[in-house]
């Protein structure tokens, strides 16, 4: 299952940004994910606000030495992976 | 001798043994702390800031049952303020609207409600007390409110064939996760033992369950197990290993790497209204004891899997083995496994549903 990349999302209930010794971090419950770089690009953009599409528009920027095409997919993966791990709501 | 330690991640903090429940399977100790000798708010608001400090990004407000604490709201708002992700771990009484509410704006982030079943008469009996129907209004509390949820059903040989039930509160409710945890066996449970411990059908038939249900829910709940080491090829990696991941607190301060470590004799544990956390998580006796490999005995210290479990959990070997530092007896390699078998053995004589002059040790409550 692809998210719609129309869909807007932002972190589930239970799930939020924090630091731990000088660290971003998605903490969600019984688990913490580091971020950094891409990942924490991505994750603070899921604040409901963002389409899919805008993430990933926003990313091809900043990481503009990527090949898109890899970029894309790489979120596509990434958001499918919060989602699954129910860190994620994927609002339209 | 003494191995460097890593951060810890988790602080679990039983910040009181009073409960108004009575569960046949508490994780407490048989010797329960008296509320006169409970920390003050401030102590555990201080230690909680250590514990941010030395690397910790969860604390778990666990007991007894945390909301006994008339002071619950302050110590979230604290824990919160220190920077650590809040997990309730609760039974849901007693609590209204208005004092959940209180908790979530003190910054909760997540609500764990424990349950003993899904049937009403099963699961009153297993706790000893009528707490069920409260958590039934407690799911529906939460539903409107934004916080995370965990339903969370502890299993034994007499409610696994409710599975299909408890799934269906958790589908029903807020709830983004479900833990399954098959009954550890330590403490009261360790002494209701005989009636607790399920056939290895039962067993067998609830990894199945459990298997379908994560796959068919993926996305929407996710579905966490735990399984019952007695029966298990190899042992549980015991806390994530002996002093690795995680710090327990206890009512009265003294500090724990785990639940049911007061078990094993010889063990001197750290206050902190004497030590800081770090102090304690680095230096102490009772965190060092075993830590790493070199308390190992074989077949552990050159087994392959020694840095997978750890040689299982040193509670249970002393509980099983008499000795602190043998093998987890629960492990296929250990030399003393024939123990878990015979256990194992005499409780496939016991019929199920256990009816007929079942007698229950309950935890009490303290002072």
């Amino acid at each position: 299952m692809t998210p719609d990349p129309s869909s807007r999302p932002h972190l589930a209930p239970g799930c939020r940004l924090g630091e731990n010794q000088g660290h971003r971090v998605l903490m969600m419950p019984e688990r913490a994910l580091r971020l950094s770089g891409p990942s924490l690009e991505i994750v603070t953009r899921c604040d409901g606000k963002h389409t899919i599409a805008e993430i990933i528009a926003d990313l091809q920027r900043l990481y503009s030495k990527a090949e898109p095409q890899k970029v894309e997919q790489d979120i596509l993966g990434y958001l499918q992976l919060l989602h699954d791990q129910r860190a994620l709501d994927f609002a339209s | 001798m003494t191995a460097t330690p890593q951060d810890p991640l988790a602080l679990i903090a039983e910040v009181t043994h009073r409960c108004p429940l009575h569960c046949v399977y508490c994780s407490n100790p048989q010797e329960l702390t008296a509320r006169s000798n409970e920390l003050p708010t401030d102590t555990w608001s201080r230690v909680f800031h250590q514990a941010a400090e030395l690397g910790v990004m969860q604390v778990d407000l666990t007991g007894g049952e945390p909301l006994a604490r008339p002071d619950l709201p302050v110590l979230v708002g604290s824990a919160r303020a220190a920077g650590l992700y809040v997990n309730l771990i609760t039974s849901g009484l007693p609590l209204d609207e208005e004092r959940l509410d209180e908790l979530l704006a003190a910054g909760l982030d997540h609500f764990q409600l424990s349950f003993q079943g899904a049937r009403e008469e099963s699961a009153n009996e297993i706790c000893g007390a009528k707490a069920h129907a409260q958590k039934l209004r407690v799911l529906d509390w939460l539903k409107p409110r934004r916080v995370g949820v965990t339903l969370n059903f502890v299993l034994h040989r007499n409610n696994l064939d409710q599975l299909a039930e408890m799934l269906s509160l958790a589908e029903d409710s807020s709830a983004s996760r479900v833990e399954f945890a098959h009954v550890q066996y330590y403490g009261w449970a360790f002494a209701n033992r005989e009636l607790l411990l399920p056939s290895r059908d039962q067993l067998m038939h609830s990894l199945d369950f459990f298997k379908s249900a994560e796959k068919r829910l993926r996305g929407r709940l996710r579905v966490e197990y735990v399984v019952p080491d007695y029966h298990a090829k190899f042992p549980k990696p015991c806390m994530g290993g002996w002093a690795r991941k995680a710090i327990l607190i206890t009512p009265g301060g003294q500090a724990l790497p785990c639940h049911a470590a007061a078990v094993i004799p010889g063990l001197r544990f750290e206050n902190v209204t004497e030590k800081s956390l770090r102090e304690i998580w680095e230096s102490s006796d009772a965190f060092q004891k075993f830590r790493g490999e070199e308390w190992m005995q074989e077949p552990c210290r050159s087994c392959d899997r020694r840095a997978q479990d750890f040689g299982g959990c040193r509670c249970q070997a002393f509980l099983l083995a008499g000795d602190a530092a043998a093998t987890d007896p629960v492990c296929s390699l250990a030399p003393l496994r024939s123990k878990v078998d015979a256990v194992l053995a005499g409780v496939s004589r016991i019929p199920i549903p256990t009816t007929a002059e079942r007698s229950w040790l309950y935890r009490p409550n303290p002072a």
